[in-house]
């Protein structure tokens, strides 16, 4: 087997008394769609808030190993900005768009961590920033494209429909070229026509090679989408698989789905 | 035209502002004689004058209603002139040539004061400019604006007290301390906040003042620093009139490029990376956005504008002391920003304008002068609280066939 891009090893979130995180592990392999599943409050959200650097975890550790190189690297107690400069790039549970910023602004703001023009280069608008500049609204404009949004393009982000922001968040973290795109319940919300188009977007974005790791409820999604499937309750792991093992594990039906649906 | 209702509910409002202003209106005491004069036809005169007034507004309001009603969405969304005005390349060089025209005829037209003025007003908008920066495009509230304007009056008063160093030498160095000073408040401030970050902004600003005020050996205390010579050019001997007319002409150039340099900015990486840090401060980081390098570039540019401002400013008056850096100038230059709308230069220009120039004009109310001023500032806000020009995003086009 190959080294897994994301490999956390026994990571633990203590807030104050509460335990959130208990001993975690998971990976993610290259290529892969992985989803993390478990009921409300079990601390997916923070295991996503852990990994991309927005909290620093009580122990444990988070090694993030680009493809072709044999080291990995340590995430842990590292700012967002530069967990995102190495490769993780999130979407967020409650959608957090620049909303008084066009569509493709937004975008573009995601590769931001991949240029380097700066106060000079601004104000002089040399050539190197000029071509910059216009690498980065080529592509985002193709991000817009791929993700159906290209229409919107100069629209205010606040003005989408809420799939279409969902969309939009999901082509903002692309912008940064991620090794590994991490979707926090990206359908919460939609409806079905939308979480539909959503499940093609995804398939459709994986099917290029992207690592995938996503938080979600909507279990039809997760059981279409995923390679594989963890499954945590109060901040522990209680089962992991592919989709068919975890439909009939009865830890998992117990905690997740609830006892009634044993039948 | 106008219901029972509506007149009911008019009435009675007056009657509530003679209420309100009864003890103004009405009631004068003498001293002298030590009686109380009762002029009730005062408060008549105010039930009547509301009445009518309200009714008229009332009247503007329903017409309006009624055109807005007509209008199509599509008309509705399409922006206010200016706005179209600037979009067209042509018709915007048309104007900003006008305007050139007329900014460089002004001194020959109009007297001296009248010059003086418009110094000072070009000088608000420079210092709009730079705070726009900090508080219209990166969003941190900063209430102590007038502390880089200190530092940049001061470097300039004393570096040719101490040193003889003239107005062209110290220029970019007031800009730079200044700056410098920006990075200095920005490292303490990193985490804060909105509110929080307006309360230790407010505090700095006080203590430079206070330093200013109370060190002596320092900084002349409350006395000041006075034969702080004018800009000079190229050692030509200048006459008063001179001085005021190049001054002028110097900081017409100096609004241009100021002009020149935030427009660039604002649609360049760092721009696109301050919006997003006041739209979103989490999102901001998870994209990749170094906040810390983020906020303190924002906070030192807008200082860098400040401190050179502050140069001009000691040279222009020739005498500077810590009278003149008071929280109101903070305020002040925070309104420019607000009124003129966040984050919009064009904006910032007219408020710069209106808050400036409009003081000096209304000074034919005379006591009444600051009361219509506040009237003003106050009614600005009740019906256009997104500022005067809203900001207009860069929108960009694609060929069809990509």
């Amino acid at each position: 087997m190959t080294t897994p891009i994301l490999k956390v090893t026994g990571l633990t979130m203590d807030f104050g008394g509460i335990r959130a995180l208990n001993q975690l592990d998971l990976d993610v392999c290259a290529g892969e769609i992985v989803a993390l599943i478990g009921p409300n409050g079990a601390g997916k959200t923070t295991f996503f808030n852990c990994v991309t650097g927005i909290y620093t975890p009580t122990k444990g550790d988070v090694i993030l190993t680009p493809p072709g190189s044999s080291k990995g690297i340590s995430l842990k107690g590292m700012k967002p900005n530069i967990v995102t400069q190495k490769g993780l790039a999130r979407t967020f549970q409650n959608i957090r768009l620049f909303s008084k910023m066009t569509v493709l602004e937004n975008v573009m703001i995601g590769r931001h961590c991949r240029t380097k023009a700066f106060i000079l280069g601004a104000i002089l608008r040399t050539k190197a920033t000029r071509r910059e500049e216009r690498e980065i609204l080529e592509m985002s404009y193709g991000l817009l494209e791929k993700v159906g949004l290209a229409d919107f393009a100069n629209e205010f982000a606040e003005n989408l429909s809420y799939g279409a922001q969902r969309r939009l968040e999901i082509a903002r973290a692309l912008a940064t070229e991620p090794l590994l795109l991490l979707l926090d319940e990206p359908a919460a919300g939609m409806n079905p026509q939308e979480t539909l188009e959503l499940d093609d977007l995804i398939k459709k974005i994986a099917s290029e090679g992207q690592s995938i790791l996503l938080i979600e409820h909507d279990m039809k999604l997760v059981m279409s989408l995923s390679d594989r499937i963890f499954v945590m309750d109060y901040g522990k792991k209680i089962a992991q698989g592919v989709p068919a093992e975890i439909r009939a594990n009865p830890q998992v039906i117990k905690a997740y789905l609830g006892e009634e649906v044993d039948a | 035209m106008f219901s029972l209702k509506e007149i009911r509910k008019t009435a009675l409002i007056s009657l509530w502002f003679v209420f309100l202003t009864f003890p103004i209106m009405v009631i004068k005491v003498d001293p002298i004689e030590r009686i109380v004069r009762w002029r009730w036809d005062n408060a008549l005169y105010v039930g009547l004058g509301i009445f009518f007034l309200r009714l008229f507004i009332e009247f503007l309001k329903e017409k309006n209603s009624i055109r807005q009603a007509a209008k199509t969405t599509e008309e509705k969304e399409s922006l206010s002139k200016i706005h179209i005005i600037i979009a067209n390349p042509k018709q915007r060089n048309i104007l900003v040539g006008v305007l050139l025209c007329a900014a460089s005829v002004f001194p020959f037209i109009f007297d001296t004061y009248q010059t003086n003025i418009m110094i000072t007003a070009l000088m608000y908008v420079v210092l709009g400019l730079g705070l726009n920066i900090v508080v219209g495009m990166a969003g941190l509230l900063d209430l102590g604006f007038v502390a880089f304007y200190a530092v940049g009056a001061y470097s300039y008063a004393l570096l040719n007290y101490h040193f003889g160093l003239g107005f062209w030498a110290v220029l970019p160095i007031g800009g730079g301390l200044a700056a410098m000073a920006g990075i200095l408040l920005g490292f303490p401030v990193l985490r804060l906040r909105g509110d929080y970050l307006a309360i230790v902004t407010l505090g700095f600003g006080e203590i430079i003042r206070l330093v200013l005020e109370n060190w002596n050996e320092f900084s002349m205390g409350p006395s000041g620093i006075s034969n702080i010579p004018r800009p000079g050019l190229f050692g030509l001997e200048m006459s008063l009139n001179g001085s005021i007319l190049y001054l002028y002409y110097m900081m017409i150039l100096f609004m241009i490029f100021t002009i020149f340099v935030v427009n660039r900015l604002q649609d360049s990486r760092l721009g696109r990376a301050w919006i997003a840090l006041r739209e979103d401060e989490i999102a901001c980081q998870a994209m990749g956005i170094d906040k810390r390098k983020t906020k303190l570039v924002a906070f030192s540019l807008g200082a860098f504008w400040a401190g050179i401002v502050g140069v001009i400013f000691a040279a222009k008056t020739t005498f500077i002391n810590p009278a003149s850096f008071t929280f109101l100038e903070s305020a002040i230059i925070l309104s420019i920003v607000v009124l003129g709308g966040m984050g919009s230069i064009v904006g910032v220009i007219i408020g710069a304008f209106i808050l400036i120039l409009l003081p000096e004009y209304l000074r034919a109310f005379s006591e009444y002068r600051m009361l219509a001023f506040g009237a003003i500032l106050v009614a600005m806000m009740v019906f256009r609280p997104q500022g005067l020009f809203s900001t207009i995003r860069r929108t960009y086009t694609f060929e069809k066939d990509k």
